[in-house]
């Protein structure tokens, strides 16, 4: 399985904050996000947003083309804005 | 519920971040930089504020989310890039979450180093650094309504000068 973590306005749009993915469909964060947005509506708009949706796998900062192994923890979010 | 219970630290003596909900009091924060060590010639810190007023309204109040497995990682991350690129003695970054209202402290920076060179430099990278990489989410309360703050290019424009 895949833990998938939305946060901030992201979050929102989806109305939830977390769930488990079966790892067997994808092989890397670009397939995973691709079968995601195929769900459509909000799923389509938000995770394509233009002003930028941002990865971390495990907690570290990761590009679409990221290969993931079962357990992973992938994350998806808007730009940083704290500070 | 403890207040504190949220509390996140992270690092070592020489390097510590800190992710609170509660307010930190700075003044404490820089004389602890200062007399920890002999070899300290310089201090340099840095205090993040909310602001009233953003992108033409007044903000009532404030919410910042962040990813709690993710934050202090990332920020150590941060801080240890500084430490690679200057001489410095001591980092401390203190981040706090939750709800904000205006003039309220929500970051600080505490460098210190032998000569100010040094801390100055490293102090304005941890910033550019944490506003473009450490997973902190602003949300302000206007009258009636509330909105995520965007990210600003002039921030990834900050960060991407230390690359030259």
């Amino acid at each position: 399985m895949i833990k998938v973590l939305y946060f901030a306005r992201i979050r929102e749009a989806l109305g939830q904050d977390e769930e488990k993915i079966p790892f067997d469909s994808f092989v890397n964060v670009r397939e995973l996000k691709a079968q995601l947005m195929a769900r459509g509506g909000v799923w389509e708009t938000t995770l394509g947003d233009k002003k930028g949706v941002l990865v971390a796998v495990n907690q570290e900062m990761a590009s679409l083309d990221y290969t993931l192994d079962d357990g992973d923890e992938v994350a998806f979010f808007p730009p940083v804005t704290g500070g | 519920m403890d207040e504190d219970s949220n509390n996140q630290i992270a690092g070592n003596t020489d390097q510590t971040v800190v992710v609170q909900e509660s307010v930190f009091d700075s003044g404490k924060e820089i004389e602890k930089l200062q007399v920890e060590s002999a070899r300290v010639g310089a201090v340099v810190s840095f205090i993040g504020v909310m602001r009233e007023f953003n992108q033409s309204s007044n903000v009532q109040s404030m919410t910042l989310e962040h990813y709690p497995a993710m934050t202090t990682k990332s920020l150590l991350k941060i801080v240890e890039q500084a430490k690679e690129r200057w001489g410095l003695i001591r980092i401390k970054v203190i981040h706090r979450v939750g709800e904000f209202r205006p003039q309220d402290p929500i970051v600080f920076v505490g460098v210190t180093s032998e000569h100010r060179g040094d801390a100055f430099l490293a102090c304005e990278f941890i910033m550019d650094y944490l506003k473009t990489q450490a997973p902190f989410w602003k949300k302000e309360n206007l009258v009636g309504e509330s909105r995520w703050v965007d990210s600003r290019q002039s921030d990834e424009d900050a960060a991407n000068r230390w690359n030259k």
